[in-house]
């Protein structure tokens, strides 16, 4: 049992998210870095799928009720075992009675905390993610406060052998550094007029206050759009089209544009014109309040690549874990 | 007036990429019946061929939408697929099994009122309703007979999400009598749950309290979410309206919405509904007489 003390700003349970409920309106949730997540799930000796805590900007203070052998990865937020420093990236093992305190983030938005064995909520709908806007999912469909208990779940193998295992450098991302995310541009781009599709990919993008697991508001200069007679059912604003679906990762454009996260509306009657590529979400959800983003469009064939190579770095990185076990 | 729906001549489809792991469809930049007919046929036919590599398939309004797994199938792929389906599809001879179902609203109730009067501010004719100034942008004398018109055939679930349970409805009548109001000059920061509003060309119920932008006509007692699943209608899927469904909203007064509120609330409440088997065919040769036989008997 993990016990939270302080819950921190916005602290959830998730996982790799809930799919096949998109048509009724169900957006997945599920982890924002899916990279972070899942290399913390991996150093514990879990799969990608077993559930972690989600920290946003200020991680929480928590106690254990029984050894445990965890990992924190993502943003750093200075984690310390009874008072001493812990590293990131690497496997810990806590004795029972111990408390864990994360601080503020200097690097990154998010940071995951693995346990083996995982976060053992209830499943809803297949997955143990937390959505709060209905409230399901995760603890009690919300996110952690004082007194919350969360189970933890048994573990595979003997994970008290990964302890000390440390993530090679190289696979660590660096969240200060990081200020471009790749997209594809297209679904409704072509209600933009040219200038703006290409302004969309030079121009410099702040993050502003609005950016939670919803969506990422950005700051940036005017977005136009074509002259049109609005067609029937669309809504009188040229930025509306008749309301269709939103891809997770796409960028709406009410005016400036926001892109949409996790647990983002399923779809709507904004124009949409991109989308952020898999391999890079997670990039964007690392980048805090008023920092700088930059768009750099690809094609289909490099966004596939690209998420190809994460997925042979996550490969890499599990086999590296199981064979110091 | 017309009583017949001549389907719509479609442009060729778009198919575009949602990055590495979605694809996106968009049959007309217009609404209309074609387009959403077949949007609903062929989301339903690439459910029925269970294509590997297909994560969410959803239909909307007049595009539709499929998350992919990229590392199991390659988008261009789904495309080919896709287009397959289209071509062997034929929108207007088309039949699925859906559900009529009976939606009782209170209009002008005490809630959305307040809320409406609260957001003037935001709305294109401040010193109104929201019933009055869109009787009034539609051609009608009073806000009685707008009302008329907008229960008077019943709204197809064209495609339900924003938020879980939503489900945007288009009225099952010819282009010449569908009604169509802008949404609010500023969106509202908040709604009732289970207001009935309505924007664009199209009805909707808002399952949870929150944000919104549509016209704000009335309130139903009854849930189209259930997160608790506690209803009998909810056992299946905590959401009730699926796309494709038929909603017959029905005036009611106070007291019958105050005596199906507690039904709801004690767990008790079933939704008046009936399956039917709906053709396209039929709908667009007469769709007044065949929208009654589809309401027959229902309440």
């Amino acid at each position: 049992m993990i016990t939270i003390q302080e819950g921190g700003i916005a602290s959830t349970v998730q996982d790799r998210g809930r799919f096949g409920h998109y048509h009724i309106g169900m957006p997945p949730s599920g982890a924002m870095d899916k990279y972070a997540h899942t290399v913390a799930n991996y150093l514990v000796g879990n799969n990608a799928d077993a559930a972690t805590i989600e920290m946003t900007y200020q991680g929480i203070t928590a106690t254990f009720d029984e050894d445990a052998v965890i990992a924190i990865t993502g943003a750093d937020m200075s984690p310390t075992l009874n008072g001493e420093s812990i590293g990131t990236w690497e496997t810990v093992a806590v004795d029972a009675g111990d408390e864990l305190e994360l601080a503020f983030a200097t690097e990154g938005a998010r940071a995951y905390l693995a346990v083996a064995g995982g976060v053992d909520v209830p499943e809803v709908m297949g997955s143990r993610s937390t959505y709060t806007l209905v409230g399901i999912g995760g603890h009690e469909g919300r996110g952690l406060e004082e007194g919350d208990e969360l189970p933890i779940g048994e573990a595979d193998g003997t994970p008290s052998e990964l302890v000390d295992t440390q993530l090679d450098d190289e696979y660590v991302p660096s969240y200060a550094d990081e200020d471009t995310v790749r997209i594809v541009i297209g679904l409704t781009s072509y209600r933009l007029t040219d200038e703006s599709k290409e302004r969309l990919c030079e121009a410099e993008w702040k993050v502003s206050a609005e950016a939670d697991r919803t969506g990422y508001r950005l700051e940036g200069p005017e977005l136009e759009f074509k002259e049109r007679e609005q067609p029937f059912g669309a809504g009188t604003d040229p930025s509306n089209v008749v309301d269709l679906g939103y891809p997770i990762g796409s960028i709406q454009v009410p005016q400036k544009p926001i892109v949409l996260m996790q647990d983002a509306v399923t779809g709507g009657g904004y124009s949409t014109v991109g989308t952020v590529i898999s391999a890079d979400r997670g990039l964007l959800a690392q980048r805090q309040t008023h920092k700088s983003v930059y768009f750099e469009a690809v094609d289909v064939d490099e966004a596939i690549a690209a998420r190809e190579a994460r997925d042979d770095r996550l490969e890499t990185i599990r086999a590296e874990i199981e064979s110091t076990n | 007036m017309a009583n017949e729906i001549t389907p719509k001549d479609l442009p060729e489809p778009r198919y575009e990429y949602g990055a590495d792991d979605h694809v996106f469809v968009e049959l007309a930049e217009e609404m209309s019946f074609t387009a959403n007919f077949k949007a609903m046929a062929i989301t339903q036919q690439v459910a029925e061929r269970d294509i590997d590599g297909i994560i969410e398939n959803c239909p909307a309004n007049a595009s539709y939408m499929l998350r992919i797994d990229p590392g199991v199938i390659h988008p261009d792929d789904v495309i080919a697929e896709l287009k397959e389906i289209e071509a062997e599809l034929d929108v207007e001879n088309y039949e699925w099994e859906t559900r009529v179902i009976d939606i009782p609203v209170l209009f002008e109730d005490p809630w959305t009122h307040e809320t409406l009067m609260e957001f003037r501010d935001r709305h294109q004719d401040p010193d109104g309703t929201d019933l009055e100034y869109s009787a009034e942008l539609n051609g009608f004398d009073d806000v009685d007979s707008f009302l008329e018109a907008f229960v008077s055939a019943p709204h197809m679930v064209t495609m339900v999400g924003f938020v879980p349970g939503l489900p945007w409805c288009f009225q099952m009548v010819p282009r010449d009598q569908q009604l169509e109001v802008p949404k609010y000059v500023e969106p509202r920061t908040d709604t009732p749950s289970r207001a009935v509003g309505f924007g664009g060309a199209f009805s909707v119920i808002y399952p949870v309290q929150g944000a919104g932008g549509y016209q704000l006509y009335g309130r139903t007692p009854v849930e189209v979410l259930d997160v608790d699943q506690e209803l009998a209608d909810f056992s299946d899927s905590m959401v009730f309206p699926n796309p494709g469904d038929i909603l017959n909203y029905r005036p009611i007064d106070r007291e019958e919405y105050d005596a199906i509120r507690e039904e709801v609330e004690d767990g008790t409440y079933e939704y008046t509904y009936k399956r039917v088997n709906f053709s396209t065919e039929e709908f667009f040769e007469s769709p007044l007489e065949y929208n009654d036989q589809l309401t027959e008997d229902l309440a």
